[in-house]
């Protein structure tokens, strides 16, 4: 029986799969824990209920931990990371008229060809005296670091030729149909919301931009993992046999039900299938179209906390809040990820574990077979869409490299 | 002094701006659509901005507060380290702060006791509302449940309720649970 108990908190959105089916799934009981969650529908109240001790561990957009962590917009307090619940999962949904000129509805597009025909359309904007406008979910957020990421790479300076402004989840529909926004980058289910909406035309996915790009991760207070240590390492374990289940697509249907439930997700459950069966439909009325990897939540390692992806997003923070590299912020940052209580946790239990901490992210274009402690992990392609990889020995040189 | 009451409840709104009363020198705003919330902040120009937890715009705003070049003097949560118990106590109720810098903690920390106080006192209205609703649905089942002996029974609205009242004293449990038990099997025979 569970004598050990975590509660969580979440958003309601489709990568806060892992710790809720744990729990709905027995995983959690298996090691005997018993979770109770918090759902939020902000990010803000979310951090401030893990802050001040509502929940043990949170549901999080990574950037905002280590945010958190460095103090930006209120005073630092150390979070950790021991867990990244899941990469990418994100899309970009544009106006459906908009959508229209940059790619052909329906079809993933190539992010290059895209970008290209976006900026005419923002320049087009410009010159008629207006920026188009843009939601991400959150300041802090991957949302917004692809987003940019895309945008300048595509020769589209955030801020100054495009707005890019906050917007919750659950109203990027409304913004979208009532004209705030032009487009947005969220998470599932809430792009699959606008096509069935018929007020959105889901044109890239941020796989595209980044094949294996870091997302929500399981955050927790620093002084807390440290007084719950055995029951965080007990639910990583639960999660990463939860993660097994879940990408197998026998149980899809269930997982979706699970999911959707008034408690969790409170969505349509045929919309939070396409997102975990990596076939999203683009745009209203469509076939869906089959994405590998739309979503990654389990092989490769992939809840592993890398180093080199808290680095990389450290690297985009400096970048965008336009602040310079400082090396002991850098150490800081990098720090939120914690793959050594991973590997204390997985240690000794059936698994791969990395041998490294760190690599260099974006460079592997085809199968390859990496060091580790133990099993085997064989990476594929992820790959940035520029082309550029990211050393996180040299995250100076990194930025000095960016347009 | 001005204030913003962010809260899209505008009852739960409207019982803190009462007790806001008490203060002199106060200009209360009740802001309870999302649509066009942050030009209503910008042509305010707030020095305290109350908000409930629940609120999905608070990342909109607090996104707002950090980077609007537009507001002369920025906006930050309150968050006071020396006074961490009265912002645990504010998150517990349920409410946040956001202060105009430069207000000192000596205005702020009445406004916010009192928002707290407020925060509290509508919640436990609020459980008691949905206690009542919880007893009225109770009401229900067991008037449901006396329909069904009656006519399966044929016997009187007082002997049925007899009925379930004795099943529960001897099995230990409440009346209700007794009614659904009756009104479940009713309805899985075909009703």
């Amino acid at each position: 029986m569970a004598t050990r108990e975590l509660t969580i908190g979440f958003l309601p959105l489709v990568d806060a799969c892992l710790p809720i089916l744990a729990q709905e799934h027995g995983f959690a009981e298996e090691e005997g824990l018993s979770l109770t969650f918090v759902r939020d529908v902000s990010w803000a109240t979310v951090l401030d209920r893990l802050l001040y001790g509502h929940t043990d561990a949170s549901h999080m957009v990574a950037p905002l931990a280590i945010a958190t962590t460095l103090g930006r917009g209120r005073p630092p307090q150390k979070l950790v990371a021991p867990f990244v619940l899941g990469l990418n999962g994100n899309a970009i949904t544009l106006r459906k008229a908009l959508a229209e000129k940059v790619c052909e509805p329906g079809k993933f597009g190539d992010p290059r060809e895209v970008g290209a025909k976006f900026k005419q359309q923002a320049d087009a904007a410009l010159a008629a005296g207006r920026k188009l406008r843009l939601g991400v979910v959150h300041r802090y957020s991957s949302h917004n670091y692809k987003l940019r990421y895309w945008l300048a790479e595509c020769g589209v300076r955030p801020d100054e030729d495009v707005e890019i402004v906050t917007v919750a989840p659950p109203f990027v529909a409304d913004a979208l149909a009532n004209g705030e926004i032009d487009g947005a980058c969220v998470g599932e289910p809430w792009n699959s919301v606008c096509v069935e909406r018929d007020v959105g035309t889901i044109v890239l996915a941020t796989a595209q931009i980044w094949r294996r790009g870091v997302e929500k991760v399981l955050a927790l207070r620093e002084d807390r993992l440290e007084a719950k240590r055995e029951e965080v390492e007990a639910l990583i374990r639960a999660m990463r046999k939860t993660g097994e289940h879940f990408v197998d697509p026998a149980n899809w249907e269930q997982n979706s039900r699970v999911l959707a439930s008034e408690k969790y997700l409170a969505a349509d459950e045929r919309l939070v299938r396409r997102s975990i069966s990596d076939r999203l439909v683009l745009t209203h009325g469509a076939e869906p179209v089959h994405f590998p990897d739309f979503m990654f939540q389990h092989s490769e390692a992939a809840n592993f906390p890398w180093i080199s992806q808290a680095s990389w997003l450290y690297s985009q923070m400096v970048r965008w809040d336009q602040l310079t590299y400082d090396a002991a912020e850098a150490r800081m940052a990098a720090q939120v990820f914690r793959p050594d209580v991973y590997r204390s946790a997985k240690s000794g239990t059936p698994g791969p574990i990395p041998a490294a901490n760190s690599k260099v992210e974006g460079s592997v274009t085809q199968l390859t077979q990496v060091g580790t402690q133990q099993g085997s992990i064989t990476l594929s392609d992820n790959r940035f869409f520029d082309g550029r990889t990211f050393d996180p020995e040299d995250v100076e040189g990194y930025l000095a490299s960016l347009p | 002094m001005k204030i913003a009451i962010v809260d899209e409840s505008a009852v739960r709104a409207s019982i803190i701006e009462e007790g806001l009363a008490e203060f002199d020198d106060r200009e209360v705003y009740i802001l309870t659509e999302r649509q066009g919330l942050l030009a209503r902040i910008e042509e305010i120009g707030p020095d305290i901005v109350l908000m409930d937890l629940g609120n999905p715009s608070r990342d909109m705003l607090e996104e707002y507060f950090a980077v609007s070049r537009a507001l002369a003097r920025p906006i930050a949560m309150f968050v006071d380290e020396s006074d961490d118990d009265a912002i645990a106590a504010s998150i517990d109720a349920g409410v946040s702060a956001y202060v105009v810098d430069g207000l000192s903690s000596n205005r702020i920390k009445p406004l916010l006791d009192l928002a707290v106080r407020r925060f509290n006192a509508f919640a436990r209205l609020q459980n008691d509302l949905a206690e009542a609703k919880g007893r009225l649905a109770e009401r229900e089942t067991i008037d449901r449940a006396k329909r069904i002996l009656m006519d399966s029974k044929r016997v009187s609205e007082p002997e049925a309720y007899a009925e379930l009242r004795r099943k529960a004293m001897s099995s230990n449990r409440r009346i209700v649970d007794i009614a659904e038990a009756v009104v479940t099997a009713h309805d899985l025979m075909g009703g």
